[in-house]
């Protein structure tokens, strides 16, 4: 499991976590997140995620 | 100049507005020459980052997610790194810049204003006032950061007090960021309450109670009156306040708003009120004149600066289409805001302040002991905004598609 940032507010997506609120189920792998799924907080696109280890 | 005689377009600061459209230009624009001149060195990092470091345990360096060097070579773009614009003549379309010793005369063919804006500081007497920091930049947090880790341990083992002076967003995510950081906090705020130009009054009781729990100590309907230091006492300073409260403190920080930087432009002539002023295509006064970011007063948003990452966002992808040649005019989405407060998160969906309206908590919520939510309606009866709160926060999609921007 990996976690990525948003480049542009550093929001963390974890992978482990998933995004339940957002209907993105825990485990759910970065490359299976929908293309239309936004950052929460900046509200970017997924192509302006980076991985990073947090 | 660039090599086929045309000039660039030069980026004037390297904060997120500047960078995004150097960044949204290039996707839309392979060989449009850019240069970006900024002040600082120009590396890029999340300033939403700063208010949330102490926490999670990073230093400054680690909050610079992209070196500047590597923004350039990424964006194929001409860096001027600590360089300051002195001057814009807009009728030459030339703007006169400084680095070391030198001065000289830069052509553009489109001048992007990102320049920021400057933290407010409230007046007070005393003689420590010196020591008052405020953090609106990467640099700013350099020092504060500095500053705190270099505060001794206290003999008795209680922690170093941090005096807060703002409770709006920046002074409660620091609060609760330096109190998780391991920080005694005292805020102070002239406003009856937290957060009280975006939240309803019980949604701010939740965020006071919330922060409470952590030991953050509120001083609300006050202002600091004197800060002076505190030669041989336990803290390093003292601060008495309106009600006459002393609190003696390690450090302070003022977070009580920005200014727009508006100082370059108005010199050039530019119309400004609160910002430089920008139509729909975020076009100043003066064509092939645009600002966007902190230092705008976006025509778009009803005359309002609008100091968060997405409107920034918003702004930059539509001034870079226009740049790129398709005029695109600027509207604002429904634009929530993440309050970051740990301890109770927050997402604020802000009505325009002109609107007239109430806000009403929805009734599925008011027995919860954590988290609410609200909404704002109009005189017609239509959600124009909301605030969710602790694991209310979970609604945000669905809210959002349910309230008219």
């Amino acid at each position: 499991m990996k976690t990525y940032m948003c480049i542009v507010c550093g929001f963390v997506y974890d992978e482990t976590l998933g995004r339940p609120e957002d209907g993105i189920a825990p485990g759910t792998l970065w490359t299976n997140v929908p293309d239309d799924w936004a950052c929460p907080d900046c509200g970017v696109a997924k192509a302006d995620f980076e991985a990073v280890q947090v | 100049m660039s090599a086929n005689g045309v000039a660039p377009v030069v980026i004037v600061g390297a904060g997120l507005a500047a960078w995004t459209t150097a960044r949204e230009l290039r996707k839309l624009d392979p060989s449009v020459s850019i240069a970006l001149v900024t002040r600082d060195n120009g590396d890029f990092y999340a300033k939403p980052t700063l208010s949330n470091a102490f926490g999670q345990k990073r230093s400054p360096d680690q909050l610079v997610t992209t070196p500047a060097a590597a923004m350039a070579a990424n964006l194929h773009i001409t860096l001027h790194a600590h360089t300051t614009v002195q001057s814009i003549d807009t009728a030459s379309r030339t703007v006169r810049v400084h680095q070391g010793d030198s001065t000289r005369t830069m052509a553009y063919s489109r001048l992007v204003l990102a320049t920021g804006a400057n933290p407010i500081r409230v007046p007070m007497a005393g003689n420590a006032t010196h020591a008052v920091h405020t953090v609106n930049h990467l640099d700013d947090f350099r020092g504060l950061h500095a500053d705190l880790s270099a505060l001794p341990q206290r003999a008795d083992g209680s922690p170093a007090t941090v005096l807060l002076i703002g409770a709006g967003l920046i002074g409660c995510e620091f609060a609760n960021d330096l109190a998780q950081g391991g920080f005694a906090v005292q805020v102070v705020d002239p406003a009856a309450r937290p957060l009280p130009a975006l939240l309803p009054a019980a949604a701010s009781e939740q965020l006071r109670n919330a922060l409470q729990t952590l030991g953050v100590a509120w001083h609300l309907g006050c202002t600091v009156g004197t800060l002076d230091a505190s030669p041989g006492g336990a803290h390093r300073y003292a601060a008495t306040l309106s009600d006459a409260t002393v609190i003696a403190a390690d450090a302070v920080l003022s977070a009580v708003g920005l200014r727009a930087d508006t100082a370059l432009a108005a010199a050039a002539g530019l119309a400004c009120e609160r910002g430089v002023l920008v139509d729909a295509h975020l076009q100043t006064s003066v064509p092939d004149v645009y600002a966007l970011g902190d230092c705008a007063q976006y025509s778009a948003a009803g005359g309002r600066t609008l100091p968060y990452v997405m409107p920034i966002m918003n702004a930059a992808r539509a001034l870079a289409a226009t740049l790129a040649g398709t005029p695109t005019a600027l509207v604002f989405p429904l634009m929530p805001v993440a309050v970051k407060t740990p301890v109770l998160p927050i997402t604020v969906a802000a009505p325009d302040p002109a609107l007239q309206g109430q806000w009403t908590q929805d009734p599925a919520t008011i027995d919860l002991h954590e988290g609410g939510a609200w909404r704002f309606v109009d005189a017609a009866g239509v959600q124009r905004g909301f605030v969710l709160t602790g694991k209310q926060t979970a609604k945000r999609m669905e809210w959002s598609k349910a309230t008219l921007a």
